[in-house]
């Protein structure tokens, strides 16, 4: 690839993550969560807390990106924003909560620039980035019907800030701003999704790695032709729910119920389209039965 | 559409002819939007910013804009500029008052994100109690959000500075967003007669291979970049380079000066320099001004003027040197605080002689002759003799 490869002259002076990543790296490859451990990941190893799982839904996605070298990640404040910064795409955090507005604008802007060639956005936040104070600029970004994909990873709280509730939070919990329970029911996101014009919409969790690969390639390739896509992974918390690393693990693998997907008719001919023509189009290896 | 010939900033701004129109000052706005050959433009409506927005509109559904559209709020179109802006394309947009504040989060990013967006203010009252009419309040909330910040006398300003605006940002070494700034109703909705540059002829396109910093648009080496990361690793290296960061923005805002030297003649526009009395002013308060110091001449007092069209980087040096030689200093301004007095008075030598004032807000006008009053009375008090 033009855009990573070393200036002649400069091969032994680059660090050796560099060097991997233009060697063995995913740029202009076909790879996914099954080729996992064969190639260098655009993810670096990161500060989060041992076992967390939404560190692994964000390695999973990056690791599932039909296009990785015309691929830009928005994120916001959040835990994940001291992983970003160690990935090897051109990323950055927006103002917390407007990451769906940043995304309109960089979509938008990129069509503009490369009217022949595509670029995939995705919007990254926590749940309380897109239910509480993102909540407009996610839905408006829907109604508009942007082509970009919207990843929430939802581990039930704001954990960065040191464990607060969010509106994603279940009716109950007691948390750092709920000392008393939480007052409301938990929001259902994923049905706001498809009511605000989402084409497709999907509930997954890390437990299920190549289905989880699966779906953010789906999300991926229908934003980029027929509307707006959301994701949301249910991941769990491990530290301000006062959980074990694997009693995190066993949390978020209790959300494997809740997994579901949701296309427009649009969306569904769309990808079944591409799907037919390179079966591994989407799947990238996704296989029954697999944990 | 005719045919357009692209043309270099240079020969638009000290070269082209001129053309006469009878335009109010959103319309001049939009001209320039138009010639400035824009990509992206994200608008939310505004009292009295409306105007531009629905003109630039009418731009893109003509063809002159290639990206346009109404957002949800002033705070995401703030945003969304941003990451139009970071894709690297060439943007516009426009706002005012509550708009302005609603959207300061955003504000402060784009300097850091060394953005070259240019966003047209349009200023009236903010707060309660509720108010629509012009104010210059807003630039004192600006100031410090590493913006560069013009601050326009008229529609003809309005036109001009918004060209100037792009051919100084777009230099490589600068890349900070621009602030036109305007007091609401008397520029927006005044009408004169505004000299432009043809029609037919529009800036070259923007190629952010010129920023200083990357495009985010995966064509460049994927290096570990985010530009706002340095805040969040917890170490010495890491602190050092947020505040280098924040140094290299200012010194940017400082560099600009030789461009705004090129391109605008300077930051000031003086008369009278040598005189006893300088009223210092920006925006519509320089055009009272202007009048008021012809008053004043006949009234047989030795007054001058200066009109600070920069706001930022502010021509600190300039008007200290100026303040030297004079007796008495006056600043009128239509707002409550004095922000620009407070400026003055911050890089004036013995700044007991800069008086604040006469100062107007809530909608007053400023005639000529309350600033006339004000400098009368002034110079009885502090003993100026002609």
């Amino acid at each position: 690839m033009d855009t990573v490869k070393i200036a002649p002259g400069f091969e032994e002076i680059m660090p050796k993550e560099y060097q991997d990543l233009v060697n063995d790296g995913p740029y202009g490859r076909d790879l996914g969560v099954k080729d996992l451990g064969t190639f260098k990941e655009l993810i670096e190893e990161h500060p989060l807390c041992a076992g967390c799982s939404l560190t692994l839904s964000f390695r999973l996605v990056i690791a599932s990106l039909p296009t990785p070298e015309d691929t830009l990640i928005v994120t916001c404040a959040g835990c994940f924003g001291v992983i970003h910064p160690q990935i090897s795409l051109h990323c950055t955090i927006a103002p917390f909560g407007t990451h769906n507005a940043f995304a309109s604008g960089l979509k938008r802007a990129l069509k503009v620039k490369f009217p022949n060639k595509n670029k995939d956005v995705i919007s990254m936040a926590g749940d309380g980035g897109f239910s509480d104070i993102g909540l407009a600029p996610t839905l408006h970004s829907w109604f508009r019907r942007e082509n970009f994909t919207s990843i929430m990873l939802d581990n039930e709280c704001y954990a960065n800030t040191g464990g607060q509730d969010s509106g994603m939070t279940p009716e109950g919990i007691a948390l750092n701003m709920s000392p008393k329970g939480k007052q409301f029911p938990k929001i259902q996101f994923a049905e706001i999704a498809k009511q605000a014009g989402c084409a497709y919409v999907a509930t997954v969790t890390p437990t299920k790695p190549r289905l989880l690969g699966k779906m953010a390639r789906r999300a991926i390739l229908i934003a980029r032709e027929v509307g707006p896509t959301f994701i949301r992974v249910a991941t769990a918390c491990s530290t301000n729910y006062k959980l074990s690393a694997f009693e995190g693990y066993q949390k978020a693998k209790s959300f494997e119920p809740e997994i579901g997907e949701y296309f427009t008719e649009e969306a569904e001919l769309y990808i079944k389209e591409i799907e037919k023509k390179s079966p591994k189009a989407s799947s990238k290896g996704e296989e029954e039965n697999e944990d | 559409m005719t045919e357009r010939k692209a043309v270099s900033p240079e020969y638009m701004i000290l070269e082209a002819p001129r053309e006469k129109r009878f335009l109010i000052g959103n319309e001049a706005l939009a001209a320039a939007v138009k010639r400035a050959n824009v990509d992206v433009v994200v608008v939310y409506p505004i009292t009295p910013q409306s105007e531009v927005s629905h003109l630039c509109g009418d731009l893109w559904a003509a063809g002159f804009i290639k990206e346009y559209y109404r957002g949800e709020d002033e705070l995401h179109v703030m945003v969304s500029m941003m990451g139009a802006a970071a894709a690297g394309v060439r943007t516009f947009t426009a706002t005012s008052g509550p708009g302005t504040v609603r959207a300061m989060e955003p504000f402060t990013c784009w300097a850091g994100y060394r953005l070259p967006i240019v966003c047209g203010f349009m200023g009236r009252g903010i707060g309660t109690p509720a108010n629509i009419q012009p104010d210059s309040i807003e630039i004192y909330y600006l100031l410090e959000t590493g913006m560069i910040i013009f601050h326009v006398e008229s529609p003809q300003d309005f036109f001009d500075m918004t060209l100037q605006a792009y051919a100084i940002t777009e230099q490589p070494e600068i890349h900070l967003p621009v602030a036109v700034f305007s007091d609401g109703f008397f520029v927006t909705h005044g009408r004169e007669v505004v000299t432009v540059t043809p029609e037919d002829e529009y800036l070259h396109p923007y190629d952010s291979r010129f920023s200083p910093v990357p495009a985010m648009d995966m064509e460049t080496v994927p290096i570990k970049m985010a530009r706002d990361c340095l805040v969040i690793k917890n170490n010495f290296i890491s602190y050092n380079a947020n505040a280098s960061w924040q140094q290299e923005v200012r010194a940017a805002q400082y560099r600009a000066r030789k461009h705004i030297d090129r391109f605008m003649g300077g930051p000031l526009e003086v008369i009278n320099p040598d005189a006893e009395i300088l009223i210092m002013a920006s925006g519509t308060a320089a055009a009272q001004a202007r009048v008021a110091m012809e008053l004043a001449r006949e009234a047989g007092l030795d007054v001058g003027m200066v009109k600070i069209k920069v706001i930022r980087p502010f021509p600190a040096q300039e008007i200290a040197q100026l303040a030297e030689s004079a007796r008495l200093v006056i600043v009128p301004e239509f707002n409550y605080v004095g922000w620009l007095a407070r400026e003055i008075k911050a890089v004036v030598n013995n700044n007991a002689k800069v008086f604040s004032g006469p100062s107007v807000f809530a909608g007053m006008t400023l005639p000529p002759e309350v600033i006339l009053a004000e400098l009368q009375n002034l110079v009885k008090l502090s003993g100026v003799r002609r």
